[in-house]
Order: C-alpha cells, then structure tokens, then sequence
C-alpha cells in the first residue's frame, strides 16, 4: 500500500528578506488544523506565540545573539511540515538499531517531530510513578502535570525561533519523575529525521523532575534521508528541591540538517544537574542553552564538545543565570574545527545582585586544525554581587607541535600523534559523562570521528 | 653506526651547527661537553628530525641510510633514541596509551603484530624496574606534573622499552639526586650491548664516572673542537671551557 509522507502544506511564495512571511500566511490559512491535531495546552499559548513570532521573525545576523549563525539560506527552504500529523512510515527499531551497546536504557524515539507508539518491552518496567510520552498523550491523561510547567520557561524568552516553536509545536517528548523517584537506567530519547521531501520538524518537549528525584536522559539526534532537515525543538527542564538531573545530548547528523535546539533548564533549591552536548557530526546547528539558578546550593556542570569539518557550524549559545547565593557553576566547551569549519560559544553567565557567594568557572578552549576554520568566543560576564569567586578563560590555538614531535621522535606517526593529541583535547569533556557504557561508546565514536572514519553510529542504515 | 659530515644547521635563519662531524661505531659510548649554547641540543634535534631546524649543508648517515631524509617517527623507528633536555608534557595522553601505540609502531616497522596487552604489561614491569621507576607515574598522562628527575628517569624508561640502536642523552643527569643519577647510570649500562651506541650530553664528570665513555667530545660555537678519551673530561671539569674557547678562536 501507498503509505508516503504527505506534505500537508508547502510554503512555496518565499518572500524576499528571510522566510517568515510565508509561515506567517501558512499559520494564519491553517491554524485551525495545527490546533486540531496538537496537544491541548500548546494551544493556549499559540496565538500568543504567533504574535510574538510575527513581531519578531526569525533571527539574522543583526542580532547580537545571532550574529555567528546566519540562517537566512537554510529558512528560505521550501520545507514540508506535517500538520496533518500523517504517520510516518518507519519503524525507528529498523533504522536505528545502535543505542549505545550495554547502556539498558529506556529506550524513546521521535520520528521527526512525532512521538513513536511505545514499543519496546523495557519501558513497561518504568519505576512507579514515572510518566513518559508524548506531551499530547499526556495532555490528556494528566492535565495537571502540565498545566504549572508547560511554556513557563520558554513563553518569556524574546526570541523568533522560540517563538516560531510555540506557534508551531503540535506535540513533544514528555518525561515526568516524582518525589525521591531515582530512575534506575537512563532514558534515550532517539529523534529520527525520516522525509522524502525537504522537511521541518518542530517539537516542544517537558522534563519535570520532583523534589529528590534522579534522572538521566540521553537524547540522540539522527537523519535517516539525504533530504534537507530543519529541526526546531524547545526543551524546558524543571529540576526540583535536591532533584539531579543528567542531560546528555549526541547530535550526530548530515550535512544538510539544520538543527536549531533550545534547552531551557530551571534548578530549584540544592538540585544538581549536568548538560554535556556533543556535536559528532552535524550540517549548522545552534544550540540555545539557559540555565536558571533559582535556589540555593545548586550545582551546575554545563559541558559540550564539537568536532567539525568540510562546511559544518555549531554555534553554542549558553547561559548561566545564578539568581540565588550559594550556587556553583562549571562550563567547559571545547571544539576542533577543520577544513572550513566555524565554531562559535558564548558564555553569558549572570550573576544577581543578592546570588552571593557564587562560584562560577568558565573554560572554552578550541583547536583549529587548518588556518581556514573559524572559531568565534564570546565570554559574557554580568556580576552585580560582590562576594562572588568567577573566572573565564578563552583559548583558541592549534596543536602542540612539541608534543607532536615529542610523540613522532618515540616512532609514533605525525597522524596517528595528532590524534592522540586531539583526543586528549577532548578527554575531559567526555570523562564528564556519568554513564560508563556512554562514556565508552562516545570515547569509540569520537576517536572514529578523529580518524576521519564515518562516525555515525554502526547499525544505523542510514550511514553504512 | 653514525656518521656526520660537515654538519650545517640553522633557526630561524639563524646558523647553530657550523661544520660539525662526528663518527659513532657500535659499542661506543661518546660523551659531548661545551659550553652553554654550543649547539648540543641543536645537534640532538637535528640528529631526530625536529622540523624546528634546517640543515643548510652536511651528510649524516645511520647503518648506511640517509638520517636526514627519514620522517622523525622513521628515524625512532631504525633505532635513535632521544632523552630530551626538556621532556615534554602532554595532558591527557596516558603513558600507557603513549607506550604502547609507540612499541607497536616500532613493531608494525619491523613487520611484528602489535603486542598483546599481557605481553606489553609484562614487558613495562620489567622496565620499570630497571630504572626503579613508580607505577604510579604509567598511570598519568604523559610528563605532565612530574618532578624533574621524574621526567629524567621516565625518559630512560622509554629507551629501555623501545631498545634503541643510538641513544642520545641530553643532559639526563641534570635535575637528578645523587641516589637517582646512579641508579639511571645503572639503567643505561644494563641496556649497553655491542651493537648499541650513546652519545651522552652532559655538563658534570659526575656522570662519566658511571657512564664510562670511550670518547669525550668538546663542542664549541657550533663545531666539535677537541676530542680526546675521558681524561679530557675531568681536564675540562678543573680548567672550565676559556683555554679551548682561546684555542679556538686564536686559530
Ligand atoms: N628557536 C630559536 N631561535 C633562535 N635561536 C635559538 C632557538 N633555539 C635555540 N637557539 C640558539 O641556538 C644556540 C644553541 O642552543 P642549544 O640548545 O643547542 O645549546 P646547548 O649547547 O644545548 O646549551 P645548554 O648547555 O645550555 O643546553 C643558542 O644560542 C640558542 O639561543
Ligand atoms: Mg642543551
């Protein structure tokens, strides 16, 4: 039987100057039928949203927090989107059979921007209390759960393509851990971008961790179809009172995936949580990350790595907002560009004038491998308390030719000394991986990547 | 084994080795003293390929080879050995890794598998021993935090696990205590066979007395000006460098 992905709507006028104008008519002829098929409590801000979006457009170079990432080429598209919420057909189990061996996780996929039936036997054994679906699924079911968290984060942010979610998300991945509830076995969430067609997935997910409660979740992005990719997704975290929670995220995509993600994490009294984004292998990806201290005694470990070459951008744009006394904060960023790469990370860390007592580290260091890679560092210190202990440090350079040559004159190959010398670079961001069986697979995966080997991840059809 | 001719070097466009020639056989230990900025590092460097330098004139040649239009890694590979003046710290390397995937380059030149991992552990115990070195150190990245003497002793333990043909130690007494000079003498004289060679750089007779040389070689601006056995060496130790400095620059 025919069971293609159908196109629900194409935006095919793109007006001159960006591509806004035509999902500000794409919306206004169909927001009846995004609302139809989207989850309850998105459409109570989507109007809002859409305001906010019309007024705002999307973003370009003239932004300040934009100027490094110029999406103008990569919205000026022709994408599908499927309001229609058409099944699409794959079955993530056949695509994407590498979760990290021996990791046992709970294990989720996404397939664009639509939450895959639960199928895999593991998640029935989920800890009691645990709730994780789709945000529409659970919309329904569990109202209340959503009801104080969904859009309280992101609906504030001024930002055009926050606002572009809000008015386009129909649905999202949903996780919900209650009271001193500690997840025994990481969750992975799987997006797969599967599309015949030039394609857009928006998607708004909810993590809400209460009081005590652990978590960790892996999210991996995939592509499966050397069509063109633009992926929008907002992810609002609520961390409560002694919560912990990990994120990790592993993008590892094609060169023509545009992946443009906010994480918006919100950490109460003595919680601790631990982000590390890795970019493997991408096309242009911005990632927004905010991080809002609003408790005492929080800790905060907020690290990333990005290995990039041919044409490929990631722009990590990260902020660290300590509200309350007593908190701690580390950053660590580090990249290797190659070829005609371009980097860019800026740290915004804030600190409030009663957040006392702060301590707050920030470290971005860069390796460019060839003259022609770009990396662009922006540390963004803003202190208004006294008592407070912060340093940044920005470095951009290229390998130690001493410790090169250390390496050659023990009979070690110029190649083979340049990669052991990047891996190094980048050993401590992947030592801050808390899950010893992703540690291991991500230390494999990076290495591969270094050696210039494909380095999606093996069983994946896509890549072979 | 080792034969320099004429040796022209420069950095930076700067001139270092001004004509400097200097035969090694198998079985011989040579010892190179000279003032401070003579050119001894520079011939070390030189001598291992560092693309630092640029040889301007000269021939050198190993077991009939042309030294100098091997790659570094290739030069370690047909069996020269350097212990830095200064070794070189490299965070978040492992001396293990590093060992290792330097023995099986070694090996892979040869035409040898790589090492099985109990082989290559055996084989690291039994060298550790031999310059007493702590197992704690084959745990730590590469050099880095280690005392001065650590580094020293570490770069020993590297000749010994990859048996090189010429060693040339670069001041590898200096930073070492009385107990630590002696027992890497002792190490360097364990691994001394017929059919290997040193050229030891160093400043202090002290040394000699461990390491007994055949030769004593004074380098000077650039060039080995006097040669002679070891009794040059204790000459040198009373009189300091100004008589041959006169010498030299008389002529
Ligand atoms: N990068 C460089 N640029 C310019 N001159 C250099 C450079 N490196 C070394 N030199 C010069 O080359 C000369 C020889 O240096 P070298 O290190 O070979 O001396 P040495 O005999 O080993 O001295 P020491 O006994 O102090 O170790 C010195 O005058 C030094 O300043
Ligand atoms: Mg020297």
């Amino acid at each position: 039987m025919e069971n293609k992905i159908k196109i629900i709507e194409k935006n095919t006028q793109i007006p001159p100057l960006g591509g806004e104008g035509a999902y500000i008519d794409l919306y206004k002829s169909h927001h009846e039928s995004i609302k139809m098929h989207s989850a309850s409590v998105m459409n109570s801000l989507r109007d809002a949203a859409f305001a906010q979006f019309k007024k705002l457009g999307f973003p370009t170079v003239a932004l300040e927090n934009y100027k490094y990432t110029d999406l103008k080429e990569a919205l000026s598209v022709d994408y599908g989107l499927n309001i229609n919420r058409i099944p699409i057909p794959v079955n993530p189990y056949d695509v994407f059979k590498c979760d990290v061996p021996g990791i046992h996780s709970y294990l989720y996929f996404v397939v664009n921007d639509g939450f895959y039936p639960v199928s895999d036997p593991h998640n029935s054994k989920l800890p009691d209390g645990v709730i994780i679906g789709s945000v529409k699924e659970v919309a329904a079911t569990h109202p209340e759960l959503l009801k104080d968290y969904f859009g309280k984060l992101s609906s504030t942010k001024e930002d055009g393509l926050v606002a572009f979610n809000g008015a386009f998300a129909q649905d999202g991945f949903f996780m919900y851990v209650p009271e001193n509830v500690v997840l025994d076995k990481p969750v992975q969430l799987v997006n797969i971008m599967r599309s015949d067609v030039d394609f857009m997935s928006v998607s708004h997910n909810l993590i809400i961790l209460e009081k005590g409660a652990k978590a960790q979740l892996l999210v991996c992005d995939h592509t499966v179809d050397e069509v063109r990719f633009l992926s929008n997704r907002v992810t609002e975290v609520f961390v409560a009172e002694n919560a912990t929670y990990e994120h990790y995220k592993l993008e590892n995509t094609h060169n023509k995936t545009t992946n443009l993600s906010t994480l918006l994490i919100d950490q109460a009294k003595s919680s601790t949580v631990l982000a590390n984004v890795i970019t493997l292998h991408n096309g242009v990806t911005r990632n927004m990350i905010e991080i809002d201290l609003d408790g005492e005694g929080c800790e905060t470990e907020l690290c990333g790595m990005v290995i990039a070459d041919k044409n490929q951008q990631v722009d990590n744009f990260t902020s660290i907002i300590h509200n309350k006394p007593n908190c701690n904060s580390r950053e660590l960023f580090k990249y290797v560009l190659d070829d005609f790469s371009k980097g860019a990370f800026t740290g915004k860390l804030y600190v409030a004038k009663d957040a006392q007592k702060t301590a707050a580290f920030q470290t971005n260091r860069n390796i460019l491998l060839k003259k022609t890679a770009k990396m662009r560092t922006k540390p963004q210190l803003e202190i208004y308390a006294d008592d407070v202990k912060c340093s940044h440090g920005a470095t951009i350079g290229s390998l130690d030719e001493t410790a090169k040559f250390y390496m050659q004159a023990r009979g070690i190959s110029e190649s083979e000394a340049r990669l052991l010398l990047m891996f190094a670079f980048t050993n401590d961001v992947i030592e801050n991986i808390r899950i010893p069986a992703l540690q291991d697979r991500i230390k494999m995966l990076v290495e591969k990547r270094l050696r210039g080997e494909l380095s999606k991840c093996e069983g994946c059809v896509i890549c072979q | 084994m080792l034969q320099i001719k004429n040796l022209h070097a420069s950095i930076n466009g700067k001139e270092i080795l001004k004509g400097l020639s200097l035969s090694v056989n198998a079985g011989e230990v040579h010892a190179i003293m000279g003032p401070n900025g003579a050119g001894k590092s520079t011939l070390s460097s030189v001598l291992t390929g560092n693309p630092a330098f640029t040889v301007t004139e000269g021939d050198v040649t190993f077991n009939d080879k042309n030294l100098l239009e091997l790659t570094p890694e290739n030069r370690s590979r047909e069996g020269i050995f350097l212990s830095f003046q200064y070794p070189v710290e490299i965070p978040g390397v492992s001396m293990v890794n590093f060992m290792r995937t330097a023995v099986n380059e070694h090996r892979k030149y040869k035409g040898l598998d790589p090492m099985s991992a109990s082989d290559f552990l055996k084989l690291q115990r039994e060298k550790k021993e031999l310059v007493e070195m702590d197992s704690k150190l084959a745990n730590r990245s590469v050099n880095e935090g280690f005392s001065g003497g650590e580094k020293k002793r570490n770069e020993i333990f590297q000749m010994a696990m990859l048996d090189p043909k010429l060693s040339i130690l670069d001041e590898t007494d200096s930073g070492l205590d009385i107990d630590a000079l002696r027992i890497v003498a002792n190490g360097v004289n364990k691994l001394k066979t017929k059919d290997n060679a040193s050229i030891v750089i160093t400043h202090y007779q002290r040394l000699l007395d461990y390491i007994v040389p055949d030769f004593v070689h004074v380098l000077y601006d650039g060039r080995i000006v006097k040669s002679g056995g070891k009794e040059l060496a204790y000459e040198l130790e009373e009189r300091g460098y100004d008589w041959i400095k006169k010498e030299v620059d008389g002529e």
